[in-house]
């Protein structure tokens, strides 16, 4: 019967989740690790797009990357050269990698690598450029390309030697010990990160030669409650993955936004993409700014709420709750609860202290997304809609259900439903 | 007066989690003469965020990563510093929490019996259309299902008793309004006292008379399993109506059980009569409209729902019978029956038919004629809950208003003697049924009809029985203890 196949697929699907075993092991240059990226390609988030049909952060950024590699002397002949097609642009996705926000990848960019031991599939994501105006939001000044390059010399490759020292480092206990603290992996990184410091910390200390450079280092990574975003990003990715291609198997691989269209792929049905146009975060906002200046969703983020982490994580960070409603832990129970509806399983290696440590739901099931109506919650940041600014707000968005729609066609086309 | 100030307030060693600091930052941007406010902490990167907005001044570039930072921008110096203090104010402000149980509920069967942990029954009540999927996925959950959505296809109804037979469950319904189970009340039902008397039943006010009647004559109830109106039909076989009668025959808190259903059909009959013969409990049966069938010797037949409860408690019910006066000559004409309860109705065409009177209904027992509508010749006994009268509207006995009408219209007719009708209280019906016919019997008509009536319910029912007979009788109502009753009050009162 076909609603028993597809459930056994989904076990198996779940099965390679929980048994994954995602490891950091090195930072290299994205062209010395990431097959395929080539001379003039850009990597971004989200599903295909044109040039064209980009928002204004991403073009920004992308602008900023032409003149970072050298392509281009400055941005305006940067806009000038992406607009001509002499650039490719990929996702991030078809290249085992992700990027927060505009989350653009390109040759010179140190990559963490991420293997996940028990398959053995890798995946890669940047380092996080830290807060304020970066160009994971569109930034792309001197000031952004500055740090950019100093994260090259710097901190990729002493984090790279340190990392590499240690054998590599386990990520699932840092999770779960994040979610015992109070961060859910996407709005909320405070407890990773200072749990990642601890970590590298004596490593950086024994690999690098200099006090000086290793106290910039320190410094940078933790004055940046956000560093370990990119390192769930990256472990997600690499846990995911092995999901892809199951016979059957109506579960989530992967959400992704490019700030125009959100995509979403399913097992069963490879890699295609089931796009929609992308919604607009409800949240709050950095003095200065409101609603119209914000940019539609965007990033590969979302592969975290697609690992059954940030939005669906919601109760073990009630204060993210607050972007809407009346920010009251028993909201953030209530967006939990919510996704066990759309999901298969829950995570027992990941659980929730607010909810009589249960675990984190698992397994977007799209048969499930579409019975009940509910759609995903993402925890977000906002970029402003111009490029160059910056982020200007933080909240929270929903999956546009018309993805899940057209991917539950398909992928009822796949197993043969009538 | 200058322009817009900027003032900055520093507390020190102070933390709050940054969104907590958006909130109030919005709440105090929204306070009259302040244009522009932020709280955060004095980190570098927060500092440059204040001076990008114009909102750092002299104090704020003090606080360190450790401080907050109250920052804003007012229309001049005294609003500034209200704004300041309201801020300081906000960060004392106690925090209440919000009910969990208020902010979710399970969207599917799933997440509802994972989150009760042990419910053992799912009430479905979804358009037909996804009724019979839903009743799937319940019983091959391990539920009992009470499926209380109509419009459920026999194919369907077929499949998924066989299926709950299968797998040792009962599917009462669909198209089951009422059921008792355990003392719970499901959907249409009564607050009965627990006890012995276990039924059956096919239909749904014919539950509720039978077992309020019992309740009131001071006996009972163990469960009372509904079935579904077409289980006793040849295309369904009785699945149900075996299988609760199994369910009752082997509960060891149940010694006598009622079975109540519109006639069935002959094989269907047989089969149950089978079954019947095998327990060594005594049966109560009443197939309304049938006065009498062959059965075996532990059943004892009963035409009406009084009679099916007089056989289990006797004829105790109230203390006595309503007083009036039979001999008047004015009341000499028709009888229109309005009832809400198609079992009811039923009933009273029993009792009518029994007596040799002509009688037409719209939901007619064998041997009544089928009337069109109101409004004909004769005594006229209408069910107002059946479809033609609610499409698109709510069933009468949640929504009176049909009744209502009815009864106005019937209250003027010049050769109406009598108005007879039903009053069905108990969860889920009408929170003061008798309260609508009094308003609407308030209104001054010519020579009215004598309204006689009768109240389905319990002393413990929400509306409660005694309040709703006296708001009955103070309206000039003749109150009869049962539907029976008060079917044989019209008819003395209509033909003397």
């Amino acid at each position: 019967m076909l609603a028993d196949r597809i459930e056994k697929a989904n076990r198996e699907a779940v099965e390679r989740i929980f048994a994954g075993d995602p490891v950091l092991l090195d930072v290299r240059p994205a062209a010395d690790v990431i097959a395929g990226l080539e001379d003039r390609v850009v990597l971004h988030a989200g599903p295909p797009i044109a040039w064209e049909a980009m928002c204004g952060p991403l073009r920004g950024a992308i602008a900023g990357a032409a003149v970072l590699e050298g392509w281009a002397k400055d941005l305006a002949e940067a806009e000038r050269l992406a607009g001509s097609g002499a650039l490719a642009f990929h996702p991030n996705h078809h290249f085992d990698a992700v990027g927060p926000m505009t989350g653009i990848t390109t040759r010179t960019m140190p990559v963490m690598v991420f293997e996940n031991r028990a398959f053995g599939n890798r995946a890669y994501i940047t380092v996080n450029e830290g807060l304020g105006k970066v160009m994971r939001f569109g930034g792309n000044d001197e000031e952004v390309l500055a740090r950019l390059r100093w994260i090259a010399s710097d901190l990729g490759p002493a984090m790279g030697q340190a990392i590499r020292s240690l054998g590599g480092i386990p990520l699932k206990p840092i999770v779960a010990k994040g979610l015992a603290m109070g961060d859910e992996m996407h709005q909320r990184n405070v407890a990773c990160t200072g749990l990642t410091v601890r970590a590298i910390a004596p490593a950086l200390a024994r690999t690098m030669g200099e006090a000086g450079k290793l106290a910039t280092i320190l410094e940078f990574v933790s004055g940046n409650d956000q560093f370990f975003l990119n390192i769930a990003m990256g472990m997600a990715k690499a846990l995911m993955d092995p999901v892809r291609g199951i016979e059957g198997c109506s579960i989530v691989t992967a959400m992704s936004r490019n700030g125009t269209d959100f995509g979403v792929r399913v097992s069963a049905t490879g890699d295609e993409w089931f796009t929609a146009p992308v919604e607009m975060p409800q949240g709050l906002y950095f003095p200065g700014f409101d609603e119209v200046d914000a940019n539609p969703d965007i990033g590969d983020s979302t592969i975290v709420e697609t690992v059954g982490l940030g939005g669906f994580a919601m109760a073990a960070a009630p204060a993210v709750a607050g972007f809407v409603g009346a920010g009251g832990a028993a909201e953030a129970i209530a967006h939990t609860r919510a996704m066990y509806e759309i999901t298969a399983a829950r995570n027992p290696a990941w659980t929730l202290p607010a909810l009589e440590f249960a675990g984190t739901p698992t397994g977007i099931d799209i048969r499930k997304v579409v019975e009940t109506g509910v759609a995903p919650t993402i925890n977000t940041g906002i970029a402003h809609r111009e490029a160059g600014v910056g982020q200007v707000g933080a909240g929270i968005v929903r999956a546009p259900l018309a993805c899940f729609v057209g991917a539950l066609e398909s992928f009822a086309a796949t197993v043969g439903a009538t | 007066m200058s322009g817009p100030v900027v003032f900055n307030r520093v507390r020190r060693s102070f933390y709050l989690d940054s969104v907590a600091l958006m909130r109030l930052a919005r709440e105090l941007a929204g306070q009259a003469g302040v244009d522009e406010a932020a709280l955060m902490i004095g980190s570098a990167s927060n500092k440059q965020v204040l001076a990008d907005a114009g909102l750092l001044a002299d104090e704020g570039r003090s606080a360190g990563a450790d401080d907050l930072v109250i920052a804003l921008r007012a229309a001049g110096e005294e609003t500034g510093r209200n704004a300041l203090a309201y801020a300081e104010g906000l960060l004392e402000r106690p925090q209440t929490g919000a009910d969990e149980a208020g902010t979710w509920r399970p969207k599917t069967l799933a997440s509802a019996a994972e989150a009760l942990g042990d419910a053992n029954l799912a009430l479905i009540s979804v358009p037909g259309e996804f009724a019979a999927d839903e009743a799937r996925k319940a019983l091959k959950a391990g539920l009992h299902v009470m499926l209380f959505s109509d419009n459920v296809s026999l194919d369907d109804e077929r499949a998924l008793k066989a299926e709950a037979r299968q797998r040792r469950r009962l599917l009462m319904g669909p198209d089951c309004g009422t059921a008792v189970i355990g003392g719970v009340p499901l959907g249409f039902a009564n607050a009965l006292p627990r006890g012995d008397v276990g039924i059956v039943s096919a239909s749904g006010t014919g539950l509720q008379e039978v077992s309020c009647l019992i309740a009131r004559g001071g006996c009972g109830i163990s469960h009372a399993i509904g079935v579904g109106g077409r289980d006793l039909s040849d295309s369904v076989g009785g699945i149900m109506t075996l299988e609760a009668i199994g369910t009752l025959d082997s509960d060891p808190a149940t010694r006598r059980i009622v079975l109540i259903s519109k006639p069935p059909d002959a094989g269907v009959a047989d089969a149950v009569f089978a079954r019947v013969s095998q327990s060594r409990k005594p049966f109560t049966v009443c197939f309304l409209g049938l006065e009498t069938v062959a059965a075996p010797p532990n059943v004892r037949f009963a035409p009406t729902l009084r009679a099916a409860a007089a056989d289990v408690v006797g004829e105790n019910l109230t203390p006595a019978p309503p007083d009036f006066d039979a001999a008047a000559p004015s009341d000499r004409g028709w009888i229109r029956g309005l009832f809400t309860g198609g079992s009811l109705c039923a009933e009273a065409q029993v009792v009518l038919k029994a007596a040799g009177v002509p009688v037409v209904s719209n939901a007619p027992i064998p041997g009544v004629a089928a009337s069109p509508a109101e409004g004909a010749p004769g005594h006229v006994l209408l069910d107002l809950g059946a479809s033609e009268y609610t499409v698109g509207r709510p069933h009468p006995m949640i929504d009176p208003a049909q009744r209502n009408k009815a009864l106005a219209s019937a209250m003027g007719e010049r050769e109406i003697a009598v108005v007879l009708l039903d009053v069905v209280i108990g969860y889920g019906a009408h929170e003061d049924p008798a309260g609508e016919i009094a308003a609407t019997l308030a209104a001054p008509a010519d020579g009215p009809p004598t309204v006689v009536a009768s109240v389905c319910g319990t002393a413990d029912d929400p509306q409660g029985y005694d309040h709703q007979v006296q708001i009955l009788e103070d309206a000039g109502v003749i109150v009869a203890r049962s539907n029976a009753e008060a079917a044989e009050i019209a008819l003395r009162l209509a033909t003397g």
